[in-house]
């Protein structure tokens, strides 16, 4: 199997380390022309959603991994990636907005209030919480499943083959939550 | 699924630091601007910067105008963190850590110790471990790059020669880290000592460069950088990123050519792309090469 990281900017090599470590293969997408190539999955992220956005958008690519989203192929999105996937943005638009939650950018506010924390997901005990400039989803839609709260916001959801995290798993040595994903 | 019992407690230094350089790696792949009002730091937000640098004057204005270059007044600053939802860098003068306190104190997202102002010590910089924020530091080579990361800097580009329109300084800085951290990589383990002596660095800072053949923080490309094939240039070259500070608002089209060099650097390895992009970019910066120049600002700051 072949997992897609989106590489227009910001944390994708620590994703495409970890995906290796786990004996996936990845491939970057940097250009509309890169979407030719066969993949199975997607990874988005962490960065700067605004900057990820605007590229999707100019390079043409928005539509067509809307597309293979909304057909069930399953992707993560982390921090800035959630952000991509979410169908609001609290006073902003959205993007690719195939993930019925609400999220607020910055929601802890600048670099002084990025934190590190552990705790549940889904079943899991002990899972590392890295939040860097983060968000969280101030609103997920019924169907969507609740796996962690953080100070009591939602951290992390899946929704169908769709899971986001507002914190960064690639950068913390636990890989449950890429193993769930690569399991989808 | 149960709720999160352990919140977010105090971060300790070591987790600060970890947060800190994790902060440069979301900015990898992405351009720095320098901006000098709220005005600027929307069109560079727009045309997709991954962070603005607020500073009263850019370099070449720092040039033309001369005297004593300070940090910038705090409300001007404010102004553009409000403005915009990207990260806001600021600069501090090397070795001025009251400013950096300032800084801190109006929740900045990174602090540059930049070359670029008027040093206000001679002799030492700023011990950045003693602060929450995170740093980025200038370096024209490893030894310089190390001392930086020692004494605290999270993030570290090259000095390049800021306000000249001119690569090239930016270029042989981002040439010599790297042909140093590779010939660092090719010791034997007991050559490390002697190593570090020269460097005037801590080993374990020079063992982890021979370990991990490249150093422990991101490293950008800074100083000169004006057009989008020098900031593919620089990525081509083993920058992470690019700082662009005088290149876009001395331009013709600022939005344009901010647009344009988002675009390189994100593809950089594509000359197609960057063809259609360096396209009706309008007037470059004019530029001054580093012989037409007095001050080097690259000297400061060892």
């Amino acid at each position: 199997m072949t997992t897609a990281v989106l590489a227009l900017q910001g944390a994708f090599i620590e994703h495409e380390r970890r995906l290796a470590d786990l004996g996936e293969r990845t491939i970057e997408l940097r250009c509309a022309e890169d979407l030719a190539q066969p993949f199975d999955r997607l990874v988005l992220p962490g960065g700067e959603s605004t900057v990820q956005g605007k590229l999707l958008g100019e390079l043409g690519m928005l539509a067509p991994l809307r597309e293979r989203i909304e057909a069930g192929m399953p992707v993560l999105g982390t921090c800035a990636g959630l952000i991509l996937l979410a169908r609001r943005i609290e006073g902003d638009g959205g993007w690719l907005q195939t993930l019925p939650v609400t999220v607020r950018r910055n929601a802890y506010g600048r670099q002084l209030g990025s934190f590190h924390a552990t705790g549940t997901f889904g079943a899991w005990d002990d899972v590392p919480f890295t939040f860097i400039r983060a968000p969280f989803i101030v609103e997920a839609d019924n169907a969507v499943d609740v796996l962690a709260r953080v100070r009591g916001d939602i951290a992390g959801v899946r929704f169908g083959n769709q899971i986001g995290v507002a914190f960064h798993p690639e950068l913390d040595p636990d890989d449950r939550i890429h193993q769930l994903f690569l399991s989808l | 699924m149960s709720e999160t019992q352990q919140t977010a407690t105090e971060q300790t230094p070591a987790e600060r630091a970890k947060l800190n350089r994790e902060l440069a790696q979301m900015l990898k792949g992405g351009v720095i601007m320098d901006v000098t009002t709220p005005e600027q730091a929307r069109i560079a937000e727009e045309a997709g910067a991954a962070a603005v640098m607020a500073l009263e004057r850019i370099p070449a204005d720092i040039r033309a105008a001369g005297g004593v270059s300070r940090m910038s007044d705090p409300k001007m600053i404010r102004g553009i963190q409000e403005a915009v939802s990207i990260p806001v860098m600021a600069k501090c003068r090397i070795g001025h850590f009251v400013e950096a306190q300032v800084l801190q104190a109006i929740d900045i997202d990174y602090i540059d110790e930049s070359e670029v102002l008027s040093p206000a010590d001679d002799v030492y910089h700023i011990d950045k471990t003693k602060f929450a924020v995170p740093f980025v530091c200038g370096a024209r080579n490893l030894g310089e790059a190390l001392r930086r990361i020692a004494e605290g800097a999270s993030m570290i580009r090259t000095k390049g020669e800021p306000g000249t329109g001119d690569v090239v300084q930016a270029v042989s800085h981002m040439r010599l880290i790297n042909s140093e951290i590779r010939a660092v990589a090719s010791l034997r383990e007991d050559e490390l000592f002697e190593r570090a002596k020269q460097l005037e660095v801590p080993v374990d800072l020079v063992r982890y460069v021979h370990d991990n053949g490249k150093l422990p923080v991101v490293n950008f490309a800074a100083g000169g950088v004006a057009t989008p094939a020098d900031a593919a240039l620089m990525m081509q070259l083993g920058a992470e990123g690019v700082f662009v500070g005088s290149g876009i608002f001395k331009s013709g089209n600022p939005a344009k050519r901010a647009r344009a060099i988002v675009g390189a650097v994100t593809n950089f390895r594509d000359a197609k792309v960057i063809a259609e992009l360096s396209e009706d970019l309008g007037e470059a910066m004019v530029g001054i090469n580093k012989d037409e120049i007095e001050l080097l600002m690259a000297e400061r700051g060892k």
